[in-house]
């Protein structure tokens, strides 16, 4: 294989994780809190099309960005509403919240089919970095999102593992009871979090439709809001564990197409995600394991306060 | 007012109920600057809720609270702790995958946003200095022994500039080391002038450190004394006192530790009801060397034995927490032992089996909480009382369960034991505590089991009901079977129990004979006091 | 903030009338709410909903079309009430689905030809069953042996089954006559369900669904094992207290719910589409509905049915939406997403009540007693 395809494959592994990569981190931040939403695969499809949209009709990828992430917002404050606020499930919100996403972003996106965005957002080049070889084209040439996941992931970390608001939100998702204690206010921070996610995952789908296929299709989102699911516990609540996870699960989304010139399914090839999810859990649920990598302990249950 | 002066703290007529409880009726209470203060009573004499309403958690319904003199009213623990009072829980209330630092900068009000564990080092070098106090910031939680936590949540306390601390029962989760060093960290905090509350059972400790001692039972002040001086603290300790120093009134008179247990367990029976005349000398039941985990992992009982004769009742005193529970789980087939085997007529018990193989051989369980683990509350009452049976004849054949057959045990039941429900198809959390009470028993004792394990029976029920349930398990007892019985209620275990044996750190430290032994003389073993010539481990001929 | 504050508080569960009230005003309020969606599309709420239903109730062949989507839902809506009662999440209808439509296909394409004709549908429908609960097995065993949380590997296991499936139709079942489509050979006459003259509805399904529906009933409520399983998905620390093997009841039950998903796959390929087709054609998102379909019952497998028709009613509603208004299929995720909304919030109502109070930093602020002290010591019962 020449460097030229090395280069050209492993940029579209990176393209194609970008958006998984933003959306595990905002579950990330919603499960570090204690609020699993399984409806990821909804409100990226709501951002895909409304980022769309937006861009279409203004003329600006940013715009439609924005939109893309108020269109995540917007979906992820009724998981809020119904988890938090009124304390129903968070598995079967989840789930009818993807339903949601999908059924108005099918709605609002029927116009859309077909038109092709003539407005994509433009590569950066980082002047000097983007000359070096190899990694020049890789890395420092790159679209605008790809950076900003980067530096989401790097902010989150900080935040989770450095500030008062990244111990007040661990302390959320470990043990609510404690923390209601220590005075933080747990449905707050609940529902900050949720909302950041929300954000996220409405950019991440903004980017399928602006960037990595700048045009609407119907369930253009393509299950990748499960993968998240998967990549979240693959990484093990880590965001930094998730840039790498992220990228190697877009790398296997890409190589598919190259292994399959050389008679490897590509359905085989794309199953090892979700066996390698289960196998990780498998591991973090072990009782030696448990204490450094576990699941948030409070993870999916609704707190009832006194 | 300025948080950084504490001079005196005042509660009068505190008055305080509970729906069916008076928890508090009329306590006073005061502490000054530099003072440790005990308050001594058993679980359920209100020393809690006493602990609670000056802590801003419970509004006391009567009653006054004067800080530094002037009235003060807590809503709320952020409320009080803005006035100086921290409080130090049983139940640690920290993160277990967070750091130490972590966890107290989280406490913080005054943490700087970027890096907050920074500022904690300095601080913890301060609280060090001051009072001697050491944590590693860096140590995770989970990784750290009871004793640890429970300094941590001191210096958190500490660190949020608490000048009056409010400690329950801070000792019984620490090793003896670090009960000494713990003793030391207190007088170092009361010679810069902190107040501090110190709730217990336990009589000998609390002598050691308190200036004084407040003593609650059954939710009325029993007394405030204080602790006698050395020489007849000494004498305490070898023997029982005949109640020659015993004081019930208020008052600040001087006590030692046998007086200081009669005032808290109350007035000594003068009549103790005979229990039947001694038992046949077979035996049917027997604990060997038995070895049990806590939920934490810390072994909770240990190398325990100890045997029932057919036809007694053995009944078990000591201060909550000291392993009964998981003594008793583990004979009920919910929780494996490391070691140790039980033999029921003389036929091992399969202890790591589960429960449905303990009750199979004939051992009859009475849970410690009946709501989570003795009833399903949305179920039947009908279907409440085959819970434990329902897998076997006569209620279910050939995988089909017959409820003809769990209606009649059912009405049985209800008949039996005057359980007062409108239907034997309603949910079981229709009942009243007494109710559920009287439905457990009756399932547990519908077979005639051999073995009784019986946890708190009476607790929380009302007077007839319990009276109702001491006659069953007497009936059980004199029907042939063996009774073990768990109970905080010294009175009760006095009025029941063929034999106490008194459980203190995981270990039995001694079996008496209620017809001889008193009150005080199992106050003062449950508290951690040898007392020669009873120290007997297991199977002791009364 | 504005002096006042809401504040939900548990309390005694009301009456099953209020359990009746809340899921028929969720349907009713959810079909009206996400028809309001389509106002932004020029269409009127009230045209939409009566389109939906009548296009789904209006007429024997929209009943038999509701119908034979009813059936798939049916089974699986009753698989999960059944996997819900004992508090085990199974979302992974779908992928049970799908494997009993594999194993079925397995059996049509390749078994059919050696077996008498009268045995291949009988052998079909249980290897399909066998598939589905295999499937549905490993995460309960991954459950029970190794606490891995079944959420997630229910949820995984969907997408593997899906890709199986892929890999299959793309790949080794290939059909030779199916000119490039994704599809595997037709099945041979004796390997398809016969139906209803003229309908959809395969009749050896519909006496399936509903047998099924009152066996489960009766394992259920009359049945050692339904006793156990209700224990432990009331109460799990009195099913450990009264000696209940978690593993084995919760076994048998996802048995129950994984092999009744394999019978709906088994109906889906050897009615609807007669050959093995893609993993989205097989299963238009049925274990997800199912999961509606099994809320609405009131994890009742009776009630599931009822429930399974409204359901089938909407996604034929759905084509409706496609063929008179020009809209996606997809958007009739939009009326079960919003039903299904309303309806976990409204239940919160069966449990809780609302109380309005004065702001007060006390109240806001609360701190939880942690010892057994918040009622004078008396917390143990």
């Amino acid at each position: 294989m020449d460097t030229a395809f090395v280069i050209a494959t492993i940029g579209r592994a990176f393209t194609a994780g970008t958006p998984l990569l933003l959306a595990t981190l905002g579950e990330i931040i919603a499960e570090r809190a204690g609020v699993m939403n399984l409806g990821i695969e909804g409100m990226m499809a709501l951002g895909a099309v409304a980022g769309f949209g937006v861009s279409l009709e203004s003329g600006s990828p940013w715009l439609g960005m924005l939109a893309a992430a108020l269109a995540g917002i917007s979906l992820s404050a009724i998981h809020a509403f119904v988890t938090i606020g009124m304390r129903a499930g968070q598995i079967v919100s989840g789930i009818a919240l993807t339903m949601f996403g999908l059924g108005l972003s099918a709605l609002i996106g029927k116009g859309y089919i077909g038109r092709p965005l003539q407005t994509p957002l433009h590569s950066i080049t980082i002047p000097g970095l983007a000359d070096l070889p190899f990694i020049g084209d890789i890395l420092f040439r790159r679209d605008p999102i790809f950076y900003f996941a980067i530096i989401i992931a790097a902010l989150i970390w900080i935040i989770l593992y450095k500030t008062r608001w990244g111990i007040a939100i661990r302390s959320v998702g470990e043990n609510p009871l404690a923390a209601e204690t220590m005075g933080v206010d747990v449905a707050w921070v609940r529902v900050w979090c949720v909302l950041f996610g929300g954000a996220l995952s409405g950019i991440a789908g903004g980017y399928l439709s602006i960037v990595y296929n700048p045009s609407w299709i119907e369930g253009m989102t393509a299950g990748r809001g499960w993968i998240v699911i998967a990549l979240v516990i693959f990484s093990f609540w880590n965001p930094l564990r998730a840039v790498v996870a992220a990228f190697l699960f877009g790398g296997i989304d890409v190589m598919q197409f190259s292994l399959q010139s050389l008679g490897i399914s590509p359905n085989l090839l794309r199953m090892f995600p979700y066996v390698a999810t289960i196998v990780a859990l498998l591991i973090t649920s072990s009782s030696i394991t448990r204490r450094h990598i576990s699941a948030p302990e409070a993870l999916g249950e609704p707190y009832q306060p006194r | 007012m300025n948080r950084h002066v504490f001079d005196s703290l005042e509660m009068t007529g505190i008055r305080k109920s509970f729906p069916g409880v008076i928890a508090n009726d009329d306590i006073s209470f005061s502490i000054h600057s530099g003072e440790v203060v005990g308050l001594l009573g058993e679980n359920g004499a209100g020393k809690s809720t006493l602990m609670n309403i000056l802590y801003g958690l419970i509004q006391p319904d009567e009653g006054e609270i004067r800080l530094n003199q002037s009235p003060v009213n807590f809503a709320s623990p952020r409320d009080a702790r803005r006035h100086g009072i921290g409080m130090v829980h049983q139940h640690f209330m920290l993160i277990p995958t967070h750091t130490v630092a972590e966890n107290i900068a989280l406490s913080l009000d005054d943490a700087p946003f970027f890096d907050p564990v920074s500022v904690i080092n300095d601080r913890l070098d301060v609280c060090s200095r001051a009072y001697g106090i050491h944590v590693d910031p860096k140590a995770f939680v989970w990784q750290l022994s009871a004793g640890e936590r429970q300094r941590i949540e001191i210096v958190k306390a500490l660190l949020g500039n608490a000048r009056l601390l409010l400690l329950d029962e801070p000792t019984s989760v620490m090793t003896p080391d670090e009960i000494n060093e713990f003793i030391g960290v207190l007088r170092a905090m009361t010679a810069a002038g902190i107040g501090i509350v110190f709730i217990t059972h336990k009589l000998e400790e609390i002598l050691s450190v308190a200036s004084r001692i407040t003593v609650l039972r059954k939710g009325r002040l029993a007394g405030t004394v204080r602790p006698a001086s050395k020489d007849t603290n000494r004498s305490g300790d070898t023997a029982v006192h005949d109640g020659k120093n015993m004081e019930t009134s208020s008052g600040h008179d001087e006590v030692d530790k046998a007086a200081l247990a009669r005032l808290m367990v109350g007035r000594e029976l003068e009549q103790i009801i005979p229990g039947k005349s001694p038992p046949e000398d077979d035996i049917l039941f027997e604990v060997e060397n038995l070895t049990v985990m806590d939920d934490r992992g810390r072994t909770a009982v240990k190398n325990v034995g100890f045997t029932i004769r057919r036809g007694e009742i053995l009944g078990v005193a000591g201060v909550s927490g000291n392993g009964q529970r998981e003594l008793i789980e583990s004979l009920a087939g919910m929780r494996s032992p490391e070691s140790g085997t039980a033999r029921l007529a003389d036929r091992v018990l399969p202890l790591d089996a589960g429960a449905r193989a303990i009750f199979e051989s004939g051992v009859a369980h009475i849970p410690e909480e009946r709501m989570r683990f003795g009833t399903v509350a949305n179920m039947s009452i009908q279907e409440n009382i085959i819970l434990k049976a329902g897998h076997r004849a006569p209620f279910s054949r050939r995988g089909i369960i017959s409820f003809s057959a769990a209606a009649n045990r059912t009405t049985e039941i209800v008949n039996e034991y005057r359980v007062a429900a409108t239907s034997i198809v309603a949910p079981m959390k229709n009942l009243s505590g007494g109710n559920i009470q009287k439905v457990i028993v009756g399932r547990e004792l519908a077979d005639h089991p051999a073995l009784v394990l019986a946890a708190h029976p009476t607790y929380g029920v009302d007077i007839g009901a319990a009276e109702g349930i001491r006659s069953h398990l007497r009936e059980c007892r004199d029907a042939g079977g063996a009774v073990f019985l768990v109970s905080e209620e010294l009175e009760e275990l006095f009025e029941l129990a063929d034999r106490i044996a008194v459980m203190e750190s995981g270990r039995i430290v001694g079996i008496v004979d209620p017809r001889t032994s008193s009150f005080g003389e199992v106050g003062m073993m449950m508290a951690g006091a040898h007392i020669p010539g009873r120290a007997i481990s297991s199977g002791d001929k009364p | 903030m504005f002096g006042f504050s809401v504040r939900i508080e548990r309390c005694q569960p009301a009456s099953t009338t209020l359990s009746i009230v809340i899921i028929l005003s969720a349907m009713t309020i959810g079909l009206f709410s996400a028809a309001a969606l389509f106002v932004f599309k020029g269409f009127s709420p009230l045209t939409i909903v009566s389109k939906i239903l009548t296009g789904a109730f209006g007429s024997r062949f929209a009943w038999m079309e509701t119908i034979a989507k009813a059936v798939p839902l049916g089974l699986v809506g009753i698989g999960l009430a059944v996997a819900f009662r004992g508090k085990f999440w199974n979302i992974g209808a779908e992928g049970q689905i799908l494997l009993g439509a594999v194993a079925a296909s397995g059996i049509a394409l390749f078994a059919a030809p050696h077996l008498p004709d009268k045995a291949v549908l009988p052998m079909m429908l249980t290897a399909g069953f066998a598939a589905g609960a295999i499937w549905g097995v490993i995460p309960a065993l991954l459950r029970t042996r190794f606490g891995v949380n079944e959420v997630v590997s229910t949820l995984m296991m969907n997408y593997v089954a899906a890709e199986l499936v892929q890999y299959l139709v793309y790949g080794p079942w290939k059909g030779a006559s199916q000119m490039g489509f994704p599809y595997s050979d037709e099945f041979v006459s004796s390997a398809v369900l016969p139906t209803f003259y003229g309908t959809r509805v395969a009749w050896p399904m519909l006496v399936i669904v509903i047998v099924a529906a009152f066996v489960t009933w009766f394992l259920i409520t009359c049945t050692r094992w339904g006793f156990e399983t209700r224990v432990i998905g009331e109460n799990p620390e009195a099913a450990r207290y009264a000696g209940i093997s978690h593993a084995r009841v919760t076994i048998i039950l996802m048995i129950i719910s994984g092999g009744l998903a394999g019978l709906a796959g088994v109906g889906e390929v050897s009615c609807i589409h007669q050959h093995l087709t893609t993993s989205a054609a097989i299963s238009s998102g049925y274990g997800n509905t199912g999961i509606i379909v099994a809320m609405l019952g009131r994890l009742h497998p009776i009630g599931v049915l009822p429930a399974a028709i409204f359901l089938g009613g909407l996604l034929v509603g759905g084509d409706v939406l496609q063929t008179s208004f020009g809209m996606p299929f997809a958007s009739v995720n939009l009326f079960t997403a919003v039903i299904l909304l309303l309806l976990i919030t409204g239940d919160v109502f069966l449990d809780h009540r609302f109380r309005i109070r004065r702001d007060c930093p006390a109240s806001s602020t609360a701190v939880i007693a942690p010892s057994d002290s918040t009622c004078g010591g008396k917390m143990r019962n």
